[in-house]
C-alpha cells in the first residue's frame, strides 16, 4: 500500500457542520420572525414627490402635490373602484372625515362610470381626487399596490404609510401618526 | 376504507422503519448479531408498505372521494383522470408521501441487491436509511396526515391549480423527488461507511449507481421544470434564478461533483473523505431545497402557503439528520485517509478541479438564495435575482469547461500538458471558428459571447475521448461520459443562442393583419371561443410562414379554468431544426385588435436537448456500469457454486 | 389552521378579483419602443426589475397591472434618453433595494460580493495542501 496516513486537518472538517449550523439559526429567525411581505414605501421622512393629476371625475377638481403641505396633515387615500378591500375601508374612511380629517384620493387605472358607482355606493370622503391612470404617480409614491394610505404633515414630508385597507382597529393608529404630523 | 387501509399501511411502514433502525443497530453489536438477518427483510417490507400506502392515496384520488380532506381540498370531480391522478402528489401530504415512499422502495431495493459491501457496513447503511426514513413518516402520521377524514364531506373539491393540470408538470415533481430520494441512498451508504470505517473503493462502487440513477432523474426533473416554465408561464422565460429552481439546481451540482469523485475513489481509491462528505452534501441539499420549498420560507413564483409548524418540523429534521451526519463525519474523518496521491497535472486533478469548481457553483447559489432570508433577519430587504448569479457563477463556470475538455484526455495519476497539447488543436481552432462567427454577426454580449464561443469548442473536444479507440470495444460508461460532456456544450449553445439572438415583438392586431418577427410573417386568421374538460378559452388562430414559405398553423390560447377560477395563457410553439416561434395570445386591445406576444428564439430547442442528451449519458453509463456488475456477480456466483459442489 | 384555509380561499379568489382590473393602460406596458437599441436596453432593465405585486417574477415576466405601469414608465424614460442605471436609482428610492434584483454593492450586501473571492481563497488553499505536501505517487 502506497496509502498516506495524512489526516485531514481539523478545522476544515468541522467546517460544513458550522455552515449547516448558522442556516438552521437562520431559518429559525425567519420562520419565527416572518417578514411582511408588503413592499414598504422608502420615502418616509421625505417631502412628496411633485405630480399634478386630472380630475377623476370631471365635475371635481383633481389633485396635485402643490394641495399639501399647507400647515395642516393631510391624508393621501389611494385606491380604485374595482378594489374590494378599498370598500371594506370606506366606512374608516368616512369615519375619519367626520372627525375633521382632510383626505384626498388617487384612483389607480379607474373608470368614471365605475367611480361614480363605488362612491355612490360605499361614501365618497375625498375633498379631490386625482386620476392616475398610467399608475405613474402610484410608483412615484413608491405605492405597490392599492388600497394605501399615506400621513403627509403640513410641511408636504411623508411621514407614514398604511398598506392595505384601514380596518377599524388600525384608527387610533392613524389618528396617532396624524396628530404626530401635526406637532 | 381505502383511506383507513392507507393510513394503517403508514403506520406499519413506520413500525418496521423503526424495527429496522434498532435492529440494524443492535445487529452491529457483537450481543445482537442475531438480529442482522432480520433488517433486509424488513426494509423490503417496510417499502411495499409504504408502496402500499401510496397506492391507496391513488385509488381515493381517482375516484374523487370527497370524505377525505386532501381530495377535498386539492381535487374536483370535474378533472381528466389523470390529473386527478396526478393530484395525489400535487400537494404537500401527497409529495410526502411518495417522498417516503420512494425512500422505502429504494431502501428495499438496495437490501436486495447489494451484496458487495461488508456486512456490518451494509447494516448501518439500512440503520441510517431508516432513520432518516423514520422522521419523514412521523411527519407525516403527526403533523401532515394524507389520510384525514372531512366530516361532513363537502359536494365538492376546491380543484387543483390550473397551471398545474398540464402532464408536463404532473410528472415533474415525482422525477426529481426520485432524484431527491435516490440521493438518500449515498447518504445512508456514507452514513454506514463512516460508522464501520470502511471507505475504499467497494464502498464507492455500491454507491455509484444510485448516485448516477439519482443524477439522471435530477436532469431530466430540472429539463422537464425549465421546459414547463417556458412554454406555460407565457414569457418565454425558460431560467429565473427563482428559489425553487436553485432548490433543485442545488442537489444537482452536488449529485454532480459527488458522481465524478465516486469516480476517482472507485478507479483509484483516492478521495476518500472528499467523497463521503459529497454523500452527505447531496442528500443534505435535496432536504435543504424540499425544506426551502415547502416552508414557502422565501418569495417565489411557486408560493406554498407559509406554515410555520410544518416547517419547524422539517427544519427538525434536517437538523437531525444532516447535523448529526456533519457531527459524525468530523468525528471520523479524521481516521478517513485521504488515500492514493496523484499529481495535479492527471486525470484526477482534472477531477478534483472539477469537483472544486462544482462546490463554488453550489456555494453561490445556496448563498444567493439564502441572501434575502439574511438580509430580512439584519431588518432590510434585498432581491438576489440573475443580475447576480448569472456573473457570479460563470466565474467558476467557464474555468470548469475548460477542465471539463482538458480533463477527459489526461491519464490517470501523472501527465503532461506536452502529451495532450496536439489533441488540443482541433478544440481551439473551434473556439476560433466560433469567435470569428460571431464576431462577423457581431453585437453579442459578454456572457453570451463566452457561451458560445465555449459551447463550439467544448463540443469538439467532448468527442475527443473517442478517438483513438475501437469505437465497438469502447465501453458504454465512456459513450455516456462522451454524451453527457457534449449534451452539456449543445445545452450551453441555445442557452448563449436564446440570450444573444432572440427577437421579441409585441403588437395589437386586428383580424386579417399580418405582423413580422424575425425571419416570421404572421397572419392573425380569427380569435374565437373553444372549450376544454374544466375551462373554457380564446383561441387565436394564426398561420405562421418562416420567410414566407408554407403557412403553419399556430393556436394560442386565453384560457379560463372555473375551478378555482383561474386565467391561464396556453402558449402556441413552432419548432423548427434552427429555433422555435413562440406566440401567446394576449387581452383584447381597443378597436377589435387582440394583443399578441411573439418571440423568435434560434436554437432554443437545444437547451432542453443538451439537457437529454446529458441525461441519456447518465442512462449508458448506468447501463454500463450496471451490466459489468452483474456479470462480475455471475461469475462470484459460479466460483461459489463450484467450490461447494468441490467441497461435496 | 382554519384561518390558513380561510386566507388560502381568500388568495384563490383573490385572483379573479384582481382580473376584474383592466389590463394596465399605461402607453408602453404592451408596446415596444421603435428605436430597437433603446427596446433592447429597456428589455434588459425590465428583466432585472421585480414585479411588486406578484413578487417573484420579474416586471418582464408578468401581466400584473403594475408591472405593466412599470414597463411603461422604464420605456418612457428609456426614450426619453435617460440612464437605465438612473432609472433603477429611482425605482430604488422609493422601494428600496428589494424592487430591483441585481444587488448593489453595500454595507448590507457586500458579503455576496466577497463570496466568490472566499470560495476561490479556500479551493486555492485545500488545492495547495493536497499538492504540495510531499510529492507522493
Amino acid at each position: 500500500m502506497t496509502e498516506q496516513t495524512r489526516k485531514t486537518s481539523r478545522w476544515t472538517i468541522w467546517l460544513p457542520l458550522a455552515l449547516f449550523a448558522a442556516f438552521v439559526v437562520l431559518v429559525l429567525i425567519g420562520l419565527f420572525r416572518p417578514a411582511g411581505r408588503d413592499v414598504a414605501s422608502t420615502l418616509i421622512g421625505k417631502p412628496l414627490p411633485a405630480f399634478d393629476l386630472p380630475p377623476a371625475l370631471p365635475e371635481r377638481p383633481g389633485l396635485a402635490s402643490t394641495a399639501f403641505g399647507k400647515g395642516q396633515p393631510r391624508l393621501l387615500n389611494i385606491f380604485a373602484s374595482w378594489c374590494i378591500p378599498c370598500r371594506v375601508e370606506a366606512p374608516q374612511l368616512d369615519r375619519l372625515k367626520r372627525m375633521g380629517v382632510p383626505i384626498d384620493a388617487i384612483s389607480v387605472r379607474d373608470r368614471p362610470e365605475d367611480l361614480r358607482g363605488f362612491l355612490a355606493q360605499n361614501g365618497d370622503p375625498f375633498q379631490s381626487i386625482g386620476a392616475d391612470d398610467d399608475g405613474k404617480v402610484q410608483l412615484a409614491l413608491g405605492s405597490s399596490g392599492v388600497p394605501e394610505t399615506y400621513v403627509i404633515d403640513g410641511k408636504g414630508t411623508i411621514r407614514y404609510q398604511h398598506i392595505g385597507e384601514i380596518r377599524p382597529e388600525h384608527l387610533p393608529l392613524i389618528l396617532e401618526k396624524l396628530k404626530e404630523a401635526g406637532r | 376504507m381505502i383511506a383507513e387501509f392507507g393510513l394503517a399501511a403508514l403506520w406499519l411502514a413506520a413500525a418496521l422503519a423503526a424495527l429496522q433502525l434498532i435492529a440494524g443497530a443492535l445487529a452491529l453489536t457483537p450481543r445482537g448479531a442475531a438480529l442482522a438477518g432480520v433488517v433486509r427483510p424488513v426494509a423490503v417490507v417496510q417499502g411495499l408498505l409504504a408502496l402500499a400506502a401510496f397506492g391507496a392515496l391513488i385509488l381515493v384520488f381517482a375516484e374523487t372521494d370527497l370524505s377525505v380532506k386532501l381530495v377535498a381540498m386539492n381535487s374536483h370531480s370535474m378533472k381528466p383522470l389523470i390529473f386527478k391522478i396526478a393530484g395525489a402528489w400535487g400537494n404537500h401530504e401527497g409529495s410526502m408521501l411518495l417522498w417516503v415512499t420512494v425512500m422505502g422502495m429504494a431502501g428495499g431495493f438496495v437490501a436486495l441487491v447489494e451484496k458487495r459491501l461488508p456486512e456490518p457496513t451494509m447494516l448501518a447503511t439500512l440503520a441510517g436509511q431508516a432513520f432518516v426514513s423514520l422522521g419523514f413518516y412521523a411527519f407525516l402520521l403527526i403533523a401532515s396526515n394524507p389520510f384525514e377524514r372531512l366530516s361532513p364531506a363537502p359536494p365538492e373539491g376546491n380543484g387543483l391549480n390550473p397551471l398545474l393540470q398540464d402532464l408536463g408538470l404532473a410528472f415533474h415533481p415525482p422525477t426529481l423527488y426520485l432524484g431527491y430520494v435516490g440521493l438518500s441512498v449515498a447518504f445512508s451508504f456514507a452514513i454506514g461507511a463512516l460508522v464501520t470505517r470502511q471507505v475504499g473503493p467497494a464502498f464507492a462502487r455500491a454507491m455509484r449507481p444510485w448516485v448516477l440513477a439519482a443524477w439522471i432523474f435530477l436532469t431530466v426533473g430540472i429539463t422537464a421544470g425549465s421546459y414547463w416554465a417556458y412554454y406555460e408561464l407565457g414569457w418565454g422565460g425558460w431560467w429565473f434564478w427563482d428559489p425553487v429552481e436553485n432548490a433543485s439546481l442545488m442537489p444537482w451540482l452536488a449529485a454532480t461533483a459527488l458522481l465524478h469523485s465516486c469516480g476517482v475513489l472507485a478507479a483509484r481509491n483516492a478521495l476518500r473523505a472528499w467523497t463521503v462528505m459529497l454523500g452527505v452534501v447531496a442528500f443534505s441539499m435535496s432536504m435543504i431545497g424540499t425544506f426551502l420549498v415547502r416552508s414557502g420560507i422565501l418569495t417565489s413564483v411557486h408560493a406554498f402557503a407559509v406554515d410555520p409548524e410544518r416547517g419547524s418540523f422539517i427544519l427538525a429534521l434536517l437538523a437531525i439528520n444532516i447535523g448529526g451526519a456533519l457531527t459524525l463525519f468530523g468525528l471520523r474523518a479524521a481516521t478517513v485517509t485521504e488515500g492514493e496521491r496523484f499529481r495535479p497535472v492527471s486525470r484526477e486533478g482534472a477531477l478534483v478541479l472539477n469537483n472544486v469548481m462544482l462546490s463554488a457553483i453550489l456555494g453561490i447559489v445556496l448563498f444567493g438564495t439564502l441572501y434575502p432570508l439574511l438580509a430580512e433577519a439584519m431588518g432590510a430587504k434585498v432581491s438576489v435575482g440573475p443580475p447576480y448569479f448569472n456573473p457570479m457563477s460563470a466565474i467558476f463556470f467557464v474555468p470548469m469547461l475548460v477542465v471539463l475538455a482538458v480533463g477527459p484526455l489526461l491519464r490517470w495519476r501523472r501527465d503532461t500538458f506536452a502529451r495532450v497539447r496536439k489533441r488540443l488543436a482541433l478544440p481551439l481552432l473551434a473556439v476560433l471558428a466560433g469567435i470569428a462567427i460571431v464576431l462577423a454577426i457581431g453585437d453579442v454580449a459578454v456572457l453570451p459571447f463566452l457561451g458560445l464561443v465555449l459551447a463550439a469548442g467544448l463540443a469538439v473536444a467532448s468527442v475527443l475521448p473517442l478517438r483513438d479507440r475501437n469505437l465497438r470495444r469502447t465501453p458504454l460508461p465512456v459513450w455516456g461520459m462522451v454524451l453527457a460532456h457534449f449534451g452539456i456544450a449543445v445545452a450551453l449553445f441555445g442557452m448563449a443562442s436564446e440570450s444573444a439572438f432572440s427577437v421579441e415583438k409585441l403588437v395589437a392586431v386586428r383580424t386579417g393583419e399580418t405582423t413580422r418577427v424575425g425571419p416570421w410573417a404572421i397572419r392573425l386568421m380569427a380569435v374565437e371561443p373553444v372549450a376544454g374538460p374544466n375551462w373554457t378559452a380564446l383561441e387565436a388562430q394564426m398561420l405562421a410562414r418562416y420567410q414566407d414559405g408554407r403557412g403553419t398553423e399556430l393556436r394560442p390560447q386565453s384560457r379560463s379554468f372555473w375551478t378555482p377560477p383561474q386565467q391561464t395563457s396556453e402558449s402556441a410553439l413552432l419548432t423548427r431544426w434552427n429555433g422555435q416561434l413562440y406566440a401567446v395570445l394576449g387581452g383584447e386591445a381597443t378597436d377589435g385588435r387582440w394583443q399578441l406576444r411573439l418571440w423568435w428564439k434560434p436554437f432554443v430547442p437545444m437547451i432542453w436537448l443538451g439537457g437529454l442528451l446529458i441525461a441519456l449519458g447518465g442512462v449508458l453509463a448506468l447501463a454500463g456500469r450496471t451490466a459489468s456488475d452483474i456479470r462480475r456477480l455471475v461469475a462470484r456466483d459460479k466460483i461459489a457454486y463450484r467450490r461447494t459442489r468441490q467441497g461435496r | 389552521m382554519r384561518r390558513l384555509l380561510a386566507l388560502l380561499l381568500f388568495a384563490l379568489l383573490a385572483v379573479p378579483l384582481a382580473a376584474q382590473e383592466e389590463q394596465s393602460t399605461a402607453p408602453y406596458a404592451y408596446r415596444q419602443l421603435d428605436d430597437p437599441r433603446q427596446e433592447d436596453a429597456a428589455q434588459a432593465l425590465m428583466e432585472s426589475l421585480r414585479c411588486l405585486q406578484c413578487q417573484g417574477q420579474s416586471i418582464a415576466d408578468s401581466d400584473a397591472p403594475i408591472a405593466g405601469s412599470m414597463r411603461s414608465l422604464v420605456r418612457e424614460r428609456i426614450a426619453a434618453g435617460e440612464q437605465p442605471e438612473a432609472i433603477r436609482a429611482w425605482l430604488i428610492e422609493r422601494y428600496g433595494d428589494y424592487v430591483s434584483y441585481a444587488p448593489r454593492v453595500t454595507s448590507l450586501t457586500w458579503p455576496l460580493f466577497a463570496l466568490p473571492l472566499v470560495l476561490i481563497a479556500l479551493a486555492a488553499l485545500l488545492l495547495r495542501r493536497r499538492f504540495t505536501r510531499r510529492d507522493g505517487a
